[in-house]
């Protein structure tokens, strides 16, 4: 089913709603008054060439930004109509709700089961061994990875192949029930059949979770996201439907870098 | 070379060939002087190992002489009550002097007598009286008893002490050696494994000498030094690497931190002396306050050690556990301080075995003295291995001579446990990330 | 030529020009086509015919060179937005200039057929509807080449025109049958080379409509203007 989303920045019922959001590092300002609303249970895209500040945006939904020295945000961002950059927000609830799937692989040191379970130990949520073997359960099966290491859940997560770490990343990251999942070029260090396995596996996961993905590749954005925001130089050049952007951008920029004719 | 090496077949021009045969020589140059490098460090340690242990091993066994001693009730118990106090103050020199007359009927002046005497160690009633607190079924037995030998004895036996140079440049006189030869003949002269130098503390008589005094005494000091150091160095290096803010105050803590770890010893032994002993008026020459000293000029150490360790960490699991919703701490206490935890352990027993060699701090807070009892607690009066070590050193006696490259075997043993312990921890702890 | 500013990968615009080239050339070939077999039947030249009919089999290739240029660039360069649009107006564009040549083609075969028979007045009128036909097809191509929107839209407006024209003629046509029984066979051929024509002035105006969709990326308002047929019905 074709989702023709109007070409704005609002879209009703968001589910994060960004409103003059200003990121500077060290007093060098890299985003510029960024207005967006992502949209709930579907996937929205961020491209734009290299340094034009769709990670640092993407960072500050779950307050990433916080733990590098001397990054100011400023703006208002709201999850589910409740602002999160005040200061008396728990950057730590906040990441609960709000989860992350890196670039490179990382899973703890630690067997498959403790990289599931660590995130809902510490966060209080499951009561005995019983419910927690649940949640590791059907947190691997969600991510399409329970049938292949059912049988060596102590063994360690990093001795898996790429693929496979990042789909455990991502059932780290859902184990805490999140409401949205944020992804940071999740793909980019797999090959072609992983990261088909792991575009697979966001497509049911729009299903109970809202998505925001960072890419490179156009091509990925238009295979996966609903919505596609184009960034460039710390600005929000155009947002809007996927099939819009990718057949009949508004804006000259915007068409310019997705036809590869300058970077 | 293997011949894969010299085969430029694949060369353009004869330049090349000459470019590459020139380089090969400039590689056989450089595997030379590194093999040269590695030789003369290992010949260097060979030389002083092979000088410790040539110059040390004779102190591990002793020569005794064997009696029979009749241990005399009205000597060594004349009321019989049995009395511990009475038992262990008894006159047993005489009952083993009884002995040697009775072996060597002939000796009458009294000079000789006490050469005769002089064969034995001064230790011998120490000896006897152990015998009888252990077993004091033995009064008015006769039995035969390995008495040590006295220092010189011992080392006239191991030939130190040389029978053909003339009598007055030697310690030992014609008459004890014919003596000796006639207790030798009725196989009277024993050897065997010098265990007081693991069980006894210090003598002023080498062959009573004993190291598990300074042992013990490097022991606590090193358990002291470890308790103060280890939490406070981790904690503060954890604080400084993951909490505290990147601001003019750190750094100028950071560059302290690196000037004291280069601070000459001494000086943390006169901050002891001034500090614990003159202003707390703590105990001198306890394992205490060698421990505190030695746990300062340790910190930084730690401290340096730890911050590389977790510096070491990659930022990549950090943020892996940021993103689940990870607080501050539980990153720290969860993730990264386990990963960093085989460096950090690296660094604590690098830190404890300079600890374990440090004397000159220890100089100055008194460990100096003569201790002779093995200490019970961190309160008690002791000495530390490389003290004793010296203090052997600067004795004349030659019987000291072999006893103190046997000290240092010993403390060397004990740096290589250490280092061992390091590898196995590290190796244990090691994780692959 | 679609959107002048050049590719990083200069190769791509290559050949995205590569195949606009190709559709100028084959829109100049269909334009020759059209323009010898109208002269053909005026001046009754056979041989003019018969090279008329023998260029429509370079069309066709030039058509299947297209196609396979087209499915080659969507296989190799996935392309985006502008350059999409204008690659798959191009693949149907040719296909609309291959018909064109048939058409023309047609008209030239029937030209030979109509000669063999003495002259008729009622080819004047036949001229009348290739002039504007020629006209639609040169405007329409030089929209392509300028990616020209606005020139799009303008030429298929003037279908209207060549739909009046032609229902004219298809009347002139009946009054020569009607006058003189002998005429049938001409009047008829003429009618259907009259037809064509009609028929080349619709696929320009299709023509144009991807020429409009490529350069904006909308459809021109599918109401395309239609006078009142032959028939007498109108357009709904």
């Amino acid at each position: 089913m074709l989702d023709r989303e109007t070409n704005s920045v609002t879209i009703a019922d968001p589910k994060v709603v960004c409103r003059n959001v200003s990121v500077s590092y060290s007093g060098k300002q890299a985003l510029f008054d960024i207005d967006l609303d992502i949209g709930s249970h579907q996937v929205t895209s961020l491209i734009g060439p290299s340094g034009c500040g769709k990670s640092t945006f993407l960072r500050c939904m779950n307050r990433m930004n916080d733990v590098i020295d001397g990054c100011v945000v400023t703006g208002s961002i709201s999850v589910d109509g409740a602002g999160i950059l005040d200061d008396e927000i728990d950057a730590v609830q906040l990441r609960r709700r709000v989860g992350m799937v890196f670039q490179k692989p990382n899973p703890f040191p630690k067997s498959i089961y403790d990289n599931i379970a660590y995130g809902p130990r510490i966060h209080g949520l499951v009561r005995g061994k019983d419910e927690l073997d649940e949640v590791v359960q059907t947190s691997l099966e969600r991510a399409g990875l329970w049938e292949e290491v059912k049988d060596r859940l102590l063994q360690p997560g990093t001795g898996l192949s790429g693929g496979q770490q990042q789909r455990l990343c991502i059932a780290r990251a859902i184990a805490v029930r999140p409401d949205v999942i944020l992804m940071d070029e999740p793909c980019s260090a797999l090959d072609p059949i992983a990261t088909a396995r792991v575009e697979e596996l966001i497509d049911e996961l729009k299903r109970s979770y809202s998505i925001v993905i960072v890419t490179h590749s156009m091509q990925q954005a238009a295979r996966v996201s609903q919505r596609t925001a184009f960034f460039h130089l710390g600005i929000l050049v155009e947002v809007g439907g996927t099939e819009q952007i990718f057949t009949n951008p508004r804006d000259e920029r915007t068409q310019g870098y997705i036809t590869g004719r300058y970077g | 070379m293997t011949d894969r090496e010299h085969n430029t077949g694949i060369a353009v021009d004869a330049a090349e060939v000459k470019h590459a045969r020139k380089r090969y020589r400039a590689e056989r140059r450089f595997r030379m002087y590194g093999i040269a490098a590695i030789a003369a460090a290992a010949g260097m340690l060979a030389l002083l190992v092979i000088s410790i242990v040539a110059t040390g091993w004779t102190a591990f066994y002793q020569h005794s002489i064997a009696l029979d001693v009749t241990f005399e009730a009205k000597v060594i118990d004349p009321k019989g009550g049995r009395d511990p106090s009475v038992l262990a103050r008894a006159d047993y020199r005489k009952l083993a002097r009884a002995s040697l007359r009775e072996l060597f009927p002939d000796v009458k002046k009294r000079g000789d007598k006490r050469k005769l005497y002089g064969l034995l160690s001064t230790g011998v009633d120490q000896q006897l009286a152990e015998l009888v607190a252990a077993d004091p079924s033995l009064i008015s037995q006769t039995r035969r008893v390995e008495i040590y030998a006295s220092d010189d004895v011992d080392s006239f036996l191991k030939g130190f002490i040389d029978r053909e140079a003339p009598e007055s440049d030697r310690r030992v006189k014609d008459k004890e050696i014919a003596w000796l030869d006639k207790l030798e003949a009725e196989d009277a002269i024993t050897s065997h494994l010098n265990l007081r130098f693991w069980t006894k503390g210090d003598s002023r008589e080498p062959e009573l000498a004993g190291f598990w005094g300074a042992m013990v005494g490097s022991f606590f000091t090193l358990l002291v030094t470890l308790a103060l150091s280890f939490p406070v160095g981790v904690l503060a290096a954890t604080y400084l690497e993951e909490f505290a803010p990147k601001n003019r105050w750190t750094d100028i803590i950071e560059v302290n931190i690196n000037n004291l770890a280069a601070v000459p010893s001494i000086v943390f032994g006169l901050l002891g002396l001034a500090v614990f002993l003159n202003f707390f008026g703590l105990p001198r020459s306890a394992p205490l306050v060698g421990g505190m000293v030695l746990a300062l000029m340790t910190l930084p150490t730690i401290i340096i050690a730890s911050r590389s360790a977790l510096k070491a960490v990659p930022p990549s699991i950090r943020e892996a556990a940021f993103g689940v919703g990870a607080s501050e701490l539980q990153v720290v206490t969860h993730h990264v301080i386990p990963l960093a935890l085989p460096g950090i352990l690296t660094g604590a027993i690098i830190g404890m075995a300079r600890a374990l060699g440090e004397t000159a701090p220890l100089l100055m807070i008194g460990m100096v003295a003569f201790i002779v009892d093995i200490p019970g607690s961190v309160t008690d009066p002791a000495t530390v291995m490389p003290v004793q070590i010296y203090l052997w050193a600067d004795s004349p006696e030659r019987a000291f001579v072999a006893r103190t490259s046997a000290g240092v075997m010993a403390l060397l043993g004990f740096l290589m446990l250490m280092n061992a312990l390091a590898v196995i921890l590290r190796k244990r702890f090691e994780r692959r990330w | 030529m679609p959107n002048s500013d050049a590719h990083i990968v200069r190769s791509y615009s290559e050949e995205l020009q590569n195949i606009s080239a190709l559709v100028a050339k084959m829109g100049g070939l269909a334009e020759t086509i059209l323009t010898d077999a109208i002269t053909a039947l005026v001046k009754r030249d056979a041989d003019l015919s018969t090279q008329a009919i023998k260029a429509d089999k370079r069309v066709d290739s030039l058509d299947a060179e297209i196609e396979y240029q087209v499915v080659r660039m969507l296989a190799l360069r996935q392309p985006m937005a502008v350059d999409l649009r204008s690659i798959i107006s191009a693949l149907k564009i040719a296909q609309s200039l291959e018909r064109i040549a048939d058409h023309a083609k047609n008209g030239a075969k029937r030209a030979l057929v109509i000669n063999q028979s003495p002259p008729m007045d009622a080819t004047r009128g036949i001229v009348r509807l290739s002039d504007v036909a020629r006209e639609m097809l040169r405007s329409v191509l030089d929209a392509y080449v300028n990616s020209d929107a606005e020139g799009a839209v303008k030429v298929r407006d003037r279908d209207e025109d060549l739909d009046v024209l032609y229902d004219g003629y298809f009347r002139e046509c009946l009054t020569y049958m009607m006058e003189d029984n002998r005429n049938i066979t001409a009047a008829t051929h003429l009618l259907f080379i009259a037809k064509n024509i009609e028929r080349i002035g619709d696929h320009c105006t299709n023509i144009a409509e991807n020429v409009y969709y490529m350069q904006t990326g909308e459809r021109l308002s599918t109401a395309r203007p239609k006078g009142e047929d032959a028939m007498g019905l109108k357009a709904e």
